[in-house]
């Protein structure tokens, strides 16, 4: 059986960030972790299309990665005396079991997720570290500078090595709030790739595809405990909007909101595996924000069309919502949905006492609830007031376009 | 073990009334037990205000001596704990406590060497 290029990135994408969840374990070091894994994928490039994949590719690839690691640390041991201690036990150390691996890459996301690291940290280190994403990937998929991104990984894992943030479940008490900053962290990627995907910015949809396996991940180690409706509900919110990705935006990379997508390009796949885990978590009966956030996006899957949504049923879900995450963005959402039940004018009411100045979203939404009513002068301010709130050039042309249908000038 | 410097991050404005302060350190006082007895207690102080604190500086062979704080700032070190812990887990455990304990926030930073 010959081995492609392709099968051996096939094995980096599922291995890399069990692999180094392994080595950071056995060697307690990151740097020497990342090293070795990386070297032992380099050898697997080498050896694989001639010698053929091995029976347990995940399995040669940690074997192999340990090996190097161990190499590297005893040609620098007569320096470092720390490293010939690493090397010496992990020498000793029997190729871990399969239940250990998956303990491992647990601990590894939990300390890339370790709340004494600022958000865009975590985001970072686990794209790199569990997603085996390159420092030049994370900087594009940002749009950060490259030597931007690599100070805060740099950074990031100092702070891991010297504040000695612990390689370690957490204790039970601190697990609900740790695991909500893991789902945020994930959905956090899945929305930079989202947000930004039109408007020509190529390589962002790959956030997307790397939040919903980092999401199938986590569904994996949470499998049959109290945990999994929760990370299920993150799992189907994220492949239910991901389904709608070839209808979001025009030919042109405008943004074609909701109500105006052409159904029929919607990803029937994604919709059946959403709404399937929908329907499960629903069985089992322990709601929380994401598979409310989930329900909610299924009730627009099951609707043929735009008219035919059961928006009644959305606001309600968004009353569920509010009353467990009562945060001015969920209140703007439910404004929005309520609209369609009982009238722009109720709808507007409730989003002009939102807190919300700042987000361009409250104001593209007022102006459609103005646009609605006829107040067409007030409108047109809005959406500029919006524009001048985004940089995302998909959201800045459909708010032009907004704003030139209803006879506005735009700069 | 680690070494933790554990800073209570105090506010600019007047110091509270005894009657608070007398219940905080008594709270203080509990929470400092428990570290005692846990074997993390390494050294505590609190501090009088940056307006009683003098900056010295050497340059090009001459020394400069002036008053107040090097860096105005609407808050300042109030006081401190040198704690001992395994982890920044363990070391933020205690910080938790000393926060409740004081009621303003506690600034947790590593060690990088000591004697």
């Amino acid at each position: 059986m010959s081995v492609s290029a392709s099968d051996i990135d096939r094995v980096f994408r599922e291995q890399y960030g069990r692999a180094v969840a392994v080595l950071v374990r056995v060697f307690g070091d990151i740097d020497v972790a990342e090293e070795a894994v990386q070297d032992a994928f380099t050898a697997a490039m080498q050896h694989w299309p001639s010698s053929g994949m091995p029976p347990s590719p995940a399995g040669w690839i940690i074997t192999t990665a340990r090996n190097r690691a161990i190499d590297r640390l005893r040609r620098e041991a007569s320096r470092e005396e720390r490293h010939a201690q690493a090397a010496a036990d992990a020498a000793e150390e029997e190729p871990p079991e399969e239940d250990a691996v998956r303990d491992d890459l647990l601990r590894l996301i939990f300390t890339c997720c370790h709340p004494a690291l600022a958000p865009a940290a975590q985001v970072a280190l686990t794209l790199r570290l569990v997603g085996g994403l390159t420092t030049p990937e994370i900087a594009r998929a940002f749009l950060l500078p490259e030597q931007t991104m690599a100070q805060r990984l740099v950074r990031a894992k100092a702070k891991i090595r010297d504040a000695k943030i612990p390689y370690r479940l957490p204790v039970e008490a601190d697990l609900d709030a740790r695991l909500r900053a893991v789902l945020a962290v994930v959905y956090l990627v899945f929305n930079e790739g989202y947000v930004s995907s039109g408007g020509g910015r190529l390589g962002r949809d790959d956030l997307c595809a790397e939040a919903i396996r980092l999401g199938r991940v986590l569904c994996g180690l949470y499998e049959k405990t109290a945990h999994e409706p929760e990370v299920l509900g993150l799992l189907a919110l994220m492949l239910l909007i991901e389904s709608r990705r070839a209808s979001r935006t025009s030919a042109d990379g405008t943004l074609v909101r909701l109500a105006e997508q052409d159904r029929s390009r919607w990803d029937q796949a994604l919709i059946v595996e959403g709404l399937a885990i929908v329907r499960k978590c629903l069985r089992r009966n322990r709601p929380g924000p994401y598979q409310i956030q989930a329900a909610i996006q299924a009730v627009h899957s099951d609707a043929p069309s735009a008219v035919d949504t059961d928006w009644s049923q959305i606001v309600e879900l968004y009353d569920q919502l509010l009353s467990v995450e009562p945060t001015p963005i969920v209140a703007l959402n439910r404004a929005v949905a309520l609209a369609e039940v009982q009238g722009p004018q109720a709808a507007l009411a409730l989003v002009d006492r939102l807190d919300l100045d700042a987000y361009y979203l409250l104001h593209s939404i007022r102006a459609d609830l103005l646009r609605r009513l006829g107040r067409n002068a007030e409108a047109v301010l809005a959406y500029g007031a919006a524009m001048a709130r985004t940089e995302n050039p998909a959201e800045r042309a459909l708010l032009r376009r907004n704003i030139e249908a209803l006879g506005g000038a735009t700069v | 073990m680690k070494q933790y410097l554990l800073s209570v991050v105090e506010p600019e404005g007047p110091i509270p009334p005894p009657e608070f302060l007398e219940k905080v350190m008594q709270r203080v006082a509990a929470v400092e037990k428990d570290l005692k007895n846990a074997g993390g207690w390494v050294f505590a102080g609190g501090l009088h205000p940056p307006s009683t604190a003098t900056v010295v500086r050497y340059r090009e062979g001459e020394w400069f001596t002036t008053d107040g704080p090097f860096a105005e700032g609407k808050e300042h070190i109030g006081g401190f704990v040198v704690i001992r812990a395994p982890d920044l887990d363990a070391a933020l455990e205690w910080a938790r406590r000393y926060a409740q304990a004081i009621t303003l926030p506690i600034e947790v930073r590593p060690f990088r060497w000591e004697h």
